[in-house]
Protein backbone atom coordinates (compact mmCIF):
# COMPACT_ATOMS: atom_id res chain seq x y z
CA UNK A 1 0.00 0.00 0.00
CA UNK A 2 1.45 3.31 -0.94
CA UNK A 3 1.34 6.34 1.28
CA UNK A 4 -1.50 7.93 -0.62
CA UNK A 5 -4.02 5.59 0.95
CA UNK A 6 -2.43 5.40 4.38
CA UNK A 7 -5.20 7.36 6.06
CA UNK A 8 -8.17 5.24 7.01
CA UNK A 9 -11.40 6.67 5.73
CA UNK A 10 -13.25 6.16 9.00
CA UNK A 11 -10.92 8.50 10.86
CA UNK A 12 -11.93 12.02 11.64
CA UNK A 13 -8.72 13.22 10.03
CA UNK A 14 -9.45 14.16 6.47
CA UNK A 15 -5.85 15.11 5.75
CA UNK A 16 -3.46 12.18 5.36
CA UNK A 17 -0.52 12.09 7.71
CA UNK A 18 1.79 12.39 4.72
CA UNK A 19 0.74 15.95 4.05
CA UNK A 20 1.76 17.09 7.51
CA UNK A 21 5.04 15.23 7.17
CA UNK A 22 5.78 16.71 3.77
CA UNK A 23 5.07 20.18 5.08
CA UNK A 24 7.39 19.48 7.98
CA UNK A 25 10.09 18.20 5.60
CA UNK A 26 9.83 21.35 3.53
CA UNK A 27 10.07 23.58 6.60
CA UNK A 28 13.11 21.65 7.81
CA UNK A 29 14.79 21.95 4.42
CA UNK A 30 14.13 25.69 4.40
CA UNK A 31 15.86 25.87 7.76
CA UNK A 32 18.85 23.83 6.56
CA UNK A 33 19.20 25.98 3.47
CA UNK A 34 19.10 29.14 5.54
CA UNK A 35 21.67 27.88 8.03
CA UNK A 36 24.08 26.91 5.26
CA UNK A 37 23.53 29.88 2.98
CA UNK A 38 22.91 33.00 5.01
CA UNK A 39 25.74 35.14 6.35
CA UNK A 40 24.02 36.95 9.19
CA UNK A 41 24.15 35.00 12.44
CA UNK A 42 20.69 36.23 13.48
CA UNK A 43 19.14 34.84 10.30
CA UNK A 44 20.95 31.58 10.98
CA UNK A 45 19.25 31.62 14.37
CA UNK A 46 15.84 32.16 12.80
CA UNK A 47 16.47 29.20 10.51
CA UNK A 48 17.38 27.01 13.48
CA UNK A 49 14.02 27.96 14.98
CA UNK A 50 12.41 26.97 11.67
CA UNK A 51 14.01 23.54 11.88
CA UNK A 52 12.86 23.08 15.48
CA UNK A 53 9.34 24.07 14.45
CA UNK A 54 9.39 21.54 11.62
CA UNK A 55 10.41 18.77 13.99
CA UNK A 56 7.73 19.85 16.46
CA UNK A 57 5.11 19.78 13.72
CA UNK A 58 5.99 16.25 12.67
CA UNK A 59 6.06 15.11 16.31
CA UNK A 60 2.60 16.53 16.95
CA UNK A 61 1.27 15.03 13.73
CA UNK A 62 2.58 11.60 14.72
CA UNK A 63 1.26 11.99 18.25
CA UNK A 64 -2.16 13.07 17.09
CA UNK A 65 -2.52 10.35 14.47
CA UNK A 66 -1.26 7.73 16.89
CA UNK A 67 -3.67 8.81 19.60
CA UNK A 68 -0.90 9.12 22.17
CA UNK A 69 0.05 12.34 23.94
CA UNK A 70 3.67 11.36 24.65
CA UNK A 71 4.89 13.02 21.45
CA UNK A 72 3.38 16.27 22.64
CA UNK A 73 5.40 15.99 25.85
CA UNK A 74 8.52 15.78 23.70
CA UNK A 75 7.45 18.93 21.86
CA UNK A 76 7.08 20.68 25.20
CA UNK A 77 10.68 19.86 26.11
CA UNK A 78 11.91 20.85 22.64
CA UNK A 79 10.30 24.24 23.19
CA UNK A 80 12.10 24.58 26.55
CA UNK A 81 15.44 23.82 24.94
CA UNK A 82 14.65 26.18 22.05
CA UNK A 83 13.98 29.03 24.47
CA UNK A 84 17.20 28.37 26.38
CA UNK A 85 19.15 28.09 23.13
CA UNK A 86 17.74 31.36 21.82
CA UNK A 87 18.62 33.23 25.01
CA UNK A 88 22.19 31.92 25.25
CA UNK A 89 22.78 32.23 21.50
CA UNK A 90 21.60 35.81 21.35
CA UNK A 91 23.84 36.63 24.31
CA UNK A 92 26.81 35.10 22.49
CA UNK A 93 25.97 37.01 19.30
CA UNK A 94 25.66 40.30 21.19
CA UNK A 95 28.95 39.87 22.98
CA UNK A 96 30.58 38.86 19.68
CA UNK A 97 29.22 41.99 18.06
CA UNK A 98 30.63 44.06 20.90
CA UNK A 99 34.10 42.63 20.30
CA UNK A 100 34.22 42.24 16.52
CA UNK A 101 31.63 44.80 15.29
CA UNK A 102 30.11 42.22 12.97
CA UNK A 103 27.71 39.29 13.05
CA UNK A 104 28.57 37.86 9.65
CA UNK A 105 29.48 34.25 10.18
CA UNK A 106 32.19 34.28 7.51
CA UNK A 107 34.07 37.06 9.29
CA UNK A 108 33.94 35.43 12.72
CA UNK A 109 37.00 33.22 12.56
CA UNK A 110 38.61 33.90 15.93
CA UNK A 111 38.30 30.25 16.93
CA UNK A 112 40.23 29.22 13.83
CA UNK A 113 43.78 28.19 14.63
CA UNK B 1 -12.99 19.82 -0.37
CA UNK B 2 -14.36 20.41 3.08
CA UNK B 3 -13.56 23.09 5.62
CA UNK B 4 -10.87 21.05 7.39
CA UNK B 5 -8.87 20.68 4.19
CA UNK B 6 -9.30 24.33 3.27
CA UNK B 7 -8.01 25.43 6.67
CA UNK B 8 -5.11 22.97 6.49
CA UNK B 9 -3.99 24.16 3.07
CA UNK B 10 -4.39 27.78 4.08
CA UNK B 11 -2.12 27.33 7.09
CA UNK B 12 0.29 25.20 5.05
CA UNK B 13 0.62 27.88 2.38
CA UNK B 14 1.08 30.60 5.00
CA UNK B 15 3.75 28.57 6.77
CA UNK B 16 5.69 27.55 3.68
CA UNK B 17 5.52 30.96 2.03
CA UNK B 18 6.66 32.87 5.07
CA UNK B 19 9.41 30.30 5.75
CA UNK B 20 10.69 30.90 2.23
CA UNK B 21 10.65 34.64 2.90
CA UNK B 22 12.65 34.06 6.12
CA UNK B 23 15.33 32.25 4.20
CA UNK B 24 15.48 34.27 1.00
CA UNK B 25 14.72 37.83 2.05
CA UNK B 26 17.68 40.17 1.79
CA UNK B 27 16.35 42.36 4.58
CA UNK B 28 16.76 40.90 8.04
CA UNK B 29 13.73 42.80 9.37
CA UNK B 30 11.53 41.18 6.73
CA UNK B 31 12.96 37.82 7.76
CA UNK B 32 12.09 38.44 11.41
CA UNK B 33 8.54 39.52 10.65
CA UNK B 34 7.81 36.70 8.26
CA UNK B 35 9.05 34.33 10.97
CA UNK B 36 6.06 35.65 12.94
CA UNK B 37 3.70 34.35 10.25
CA UNK B 38 5.51 31.02 10.18
CA UNK B 39 4.97 30.64 13.92
CA UNK B 40 1.30 31.57 13.58
CA UNK B 41 0.84 29.09 10.75
CA UNK B 42 2.45 26.29 12.73
CA UNK B 43 0.29 27.16 15.74
CA UNK B 44 -2.78 26.92 13.53
CA UNK B 45 -1.68 23.49 12.38
CA UNK B 46 -1.27 22.47 16.02
CA UNK B 47 -4.88 23.47 16.63
CA UNK B 48 -5.95 21.38 13.64
CA UNK B 49 -4.09 18.44 15.16
CA UNK B 50 -5.96 18.90 18.47
CA UNK B 51 -2.86 20.03 20.33
CA UNK B 52 -4.47 23.09 21.84
CA UNK B 53 -2.11 23.42 24.80
CA UNK B 54 0.93 23.33 22.56
CA UNK B 55 -0.63 25.82 20.14
CA UNK B 56 -1.01 28.33 22.96
CA UNK B 57 2.47 27.49 24.24
CA UNK B 58 3.84 28.01 20.74
CA UNK B 59 2.32 31.46 20.58
CA UNK B 60 3.51 32.38 24.07
CA UNK B 61 7.08 31.09 23.79
CA UNK B 62 7.91 31.60 20.13
CA UNK B 63 5.99 34.75 19.28
CA UNK B 64 6.08 36.32 22.72
CA UNK B 65 9.57 35.29 23.70
CA UNK B 66 11.92 34.10 21.02
CA UNK B 67 10.76 36.43 18.26
CA UNK B 68 11.00 39.48 20.51
CA UNK B 69 14.45 38.30 21.57
CA UNK B 70 15.47 37.95 17.93
CA UNK B 71 14.19 41.42 17.12
CA UNK B 72 16.20 42.82 20.02
CA UNK B 73 19.21 40.95 18.63
CA UNK B 74 18.63 42.56 15.23
CA UNK B 75 18.45 45.99 16.81
CA UNK B 76 21.47 45.51 19.04
CA UNK B 77 23.71 44.14 16.32
CA UNK B 78 22.87 46.45 13.43
CA UNK B 79 26.03 48.35 12.65
CA UNK B 80 25.34 52.05 13.13
CA UNK B 81 28.32 53.18 11.06
CA UNK B 82 27.34 51.36 7.91
CA UNK B 83 23.61 50.83 8.13
CA UNK B 84 23.68 47.53 6.33
CA UNK B 85 20.63 45.46 7.14
CA UNK B 86 20.92 43.61 3.88
CA UNK B 87 22.92 40.46 4.16
CA UNK B 88 24.46 38.31 1.48
CA UNK B 89 24.65 34.62 0.93
CA UNK B 90 27.43 32.03 0.89
CA UNK B 91 28.06 28.83 -1.06
CA UNK B 92 24.83 28.88 -3.06
CA UNK B 93 25.59 25.96 -5.37
CA UNK B 94 26.75 23.28 -2.88
CA UNK B 95 24.03 24.34 -0.45
CA UNK B 96 21.37 23.96 -3.12
CA UNK B 97 22.62 20.51 -4.06
CA UNK B 98 22.73 19.45 -0.39
CA UNK B 99 19.23 20.71 0.33
CA UNK B 100 17.84 19.22 -2.88
CA UNK B 101 19.21 15.84 -1.81
CA UNK B 102 17.72 16.32 1.65
CA UNK B 103 14.31 17.26 0.24
CA UNK B 104 14.36 14.28 -2.09
CA UNK B 105 15.29 11.88 0.68
CA UNK B 106 12.73 13.19 3.15
CA UNK B 107 9.95 13.41 0.58
CA UNK B 108 10.59 9.91 -0.72
CA UNK B 109 10.65 8.52 2.80
CA UNK B 110 7.52 10.29 3.96
CA UNK B 111 5.60 9.61 0.79
CA UNK B 112 6.33 5.93 0.40
CA UNK B 113 6.24 4.82 4.02
CA UNK B 114 3.15 2.98 5.16
CA UNK B 115 2.36 4.83 8.36
CA UNK B 116 0.76 3.07 11.26
CA UNK B 117 -2.67 4.47 12.07
CA UNK B 118 -4.03 3.80 15.50
CA UNK B 119 -7.57 2.64 16.03
CA UNK B 120 -7.79 5.26 18.76
CA UNK B 121 -6.96 8.06 16.36
CA UNK B 122 -10.59 8.79 15.64
CA UNK B 123 -11.42 8.74 19.35
CA UNK B 124 -8.65 11.08 20.37
CA UNK B 125 -9.51 13.46 17.57
CA UNK B 126 -12.48 14.92 19.35
CA UNK B 127 -10.81 15.64 22.65
CA UNK B 128 -8.06 17.93 23.73
CA UNK B 129 -4.77 16.86 25.24
CA UNK B 130 -4.24 19.48 27.96
CA UNK B 131 -5.30 17.11 30.71
CA UNK B 132 -3.12 14.28 29.46
CA UNK B 133 -0.11 16.58 29.21
CA UNK B 134 -0.72 17.95 32.69
CA UNK B 135 -1.04 14.47 34.15
CA UNK B 136 2.09 13.25 32.41
CA UNK B 137 4.13 16.26 33.50
CA UNK B 138 3.67 15.52 37.19
CA UNK B 139 3.73 11.71 37.04
CA UNK B 140 5.77 9.92 34.40
CA UNK B 141 7.70 12.91 33.10
CA UNK B 142 8.38 14.62 36.42
CA UNK B 143 12.17 14.31 36.23
CA UNK B 144 12.50 15.80 32.72
CA UNK B 145 10.17 18.58 33.86
CA UNK B 146 12.45 19.47 36.77
CA UNK B 147 15.54 19.21 34.55
CA UNK B 148 13.85 21.59 32.10
CA UNK B 149 13.38 24.13 34.88
CA UNK B 150 17.07 23.87 35.81
CA UNK B 151 18.05 24.27 32.13
CA UNK B 152 15.99 27.44 31.93
CA UNK B 153 17.55 28.82 35.13
CA UNK B 154 21.08 28.08 33.90
CA UNK B 155 20.29 29.60 30.50
CA UNK B 156 18.94 32.79 32.08
CA UNK B 157 21.97 33.21 34.34
CA UNK B 158 24.41 32.37 31.57
CA UNK B 159 22.78 34.68 29.03
CA UNK B 160 22.73 37.57 31.48
CA UNK B 161 26.37 36.97 32.38
CA UNK B 162 27.52 36.82 28.77
CA UNK B 163 25.50 39.72 27.43
CA UNK B 164 26.26 42.27 30.13
CA UNK B 165 28.77 44.96 29.40
CA UNK B 166 31.93 44.53 31.40
CA UNK B 167 32.72 47.72 33.19
CA UNK B 168 36.49 48.23 33.43
CA UNK B 169 36.05 50.52 36.43
CA UNK B 170 34.01 47.97 38.28
CA UNK B 171 35.34 47.04 41.69
CA UNK B 172 33.89 43.57 41.62
CA UNK B 173 35.94 41.14 39.53
CA UNK B 174 33.83 39.13 37.17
Amino acid sequence: MTGKNACPTKSNFMIPLNHYLLLSAFLFSCGVLGVVVRRNAIVVFMCIELMLNAVNLSLIAFSSYLGDATGQMLVFFVMVVAAAEAAVGLAIIISLFRNKQTVNVDELNILKW
Amino acid sequence: MNLYEIVFYFFAIVTVGSAAVVVFSRNIIYSAFSLLFTFFGVAGLYVLLNADFLAVTQLLIYVGGILVLLLFGVMLTSNTISVELKTGTLHILPATILVALLVGLLTATFWTADWFMSKRASDIAAQTTSKEIGDALVTTHLLPFEIASIILLVAIVGAAMMARRENPKSQIPI
